[in-house]
């Protein structure tokens, strides 16, 4: 999917979330319409869903140093076996230009249900963590991240 | 394909047989995202590497699709269970079509 997809997106989001009388509340309904646009983009992901809480950790600091280059880490409860593993691991951020971080796919080789790397923040958001078991299962954790320096323009 | 000089790895060059290992690699890029503008204000494009696979004898271990909000210079930590001497694979593609490789031996005992 295009950013320009995502953008304009947001844009009709904002805009039936917010209405045109609730501008006073505007930073409220910014922040619910990042939510629901994330919420669209999971399920576009992994389909419908409901997540459980559990057996995910989402390893990040509550404030970012700097929101170009925080580091970030899944790890998924999980023996990782042929009939038990991770299949899939996404991390979406409800606060940047388009939320989706990155999607990582395990298999029973990876052997450890963990990943590590490194992302933009934009702005203070919360940031979530999704598994995907191999019978299908989605579990969810996140955090809210607060950051003083955007790390998407510049 | 000769291992690309931008990538930066830390695998180790022996394990036992079952052993789980970490795999670290940095890919030296831009990410540029399509946020920023030059200082004529003018948008800088956008250029991302946005796929990212790990394969241990041609067998996938990890996969990766990226987007704009993974930071410049991407550092990938995962992990892999040592199955058989052989070839480690790491390849990174960029959207404006660039590849780059990167092959590591490994003695499984």
């Amino acid at each position: 999917m295009s950013t320009q997809a995502a953008l304009s997106r947001r844009r009709i989001l904002a805009a039936g979330a917010a209405g045109a009388t609730a501008i006073a509340l505007a930073p409220f309904a910014s922040a619910r319409a990042d939510s629901m646009e994330t919420d669209e983009l999971a399920r576009q992901l992994m389909g419908r869903f409901t997540a459980k809480e559990g057996k995910v950790r989402l390893k990040i600091k509550e404030t970012a140093e700097s929101g170009a280059n925080e580091p970030v880490g899944v790890v998924v409860d999980s023996p990782m076996t042929p009939a038990d593993h991770v299949k899939a691991i996404h991390i979406l951020a409800e606060g940047n230009p388009y939320p989706v971080v990155a999607s990582w796919y395990l298999t029973p080789r990876s052997g450890r249900a963990e990943v590590n790397f490194r992302m933009r923040l934009a702005k203070t958001q919360v940031v979530r963590a999704y598994a995907v078991t191999s019978d299908g299962t989605v579990w969810m954790d996140k955090q809210e991240v607060k950051v003083t320096l955007g790390g998407c323009g510049g | 394909m000769a291992n690309s000089d931008r990538v930066k790895v830390r695998i180790p060059a022996k394990a036992k047989k079952g052993e789980i290992i970490e795999i670290k690699a940095q890919l030296s890029h831009d990410m540029e995202s399509g946020q920023r503008k030059d200082a004529d204000g003018k948008s800088i494009p956008r250029r991302i590497v946005n796929k990212f696979t790990c394969t241990w004898n041609n067998e996938p271990v990890i996969s990766a699709d990226w987007h704009q909000a993974v930071s410049a210079n991407p550092l990938s930590g995962f992990f892999a269970v040592a199955s058989a001497s052989g070839k480690i694979k790491l390849t990174w593609w960029d959207e404006a079509g660039a590849v780059f490789e990167y092959t590591h031996d490994i003695v499984v005992e």
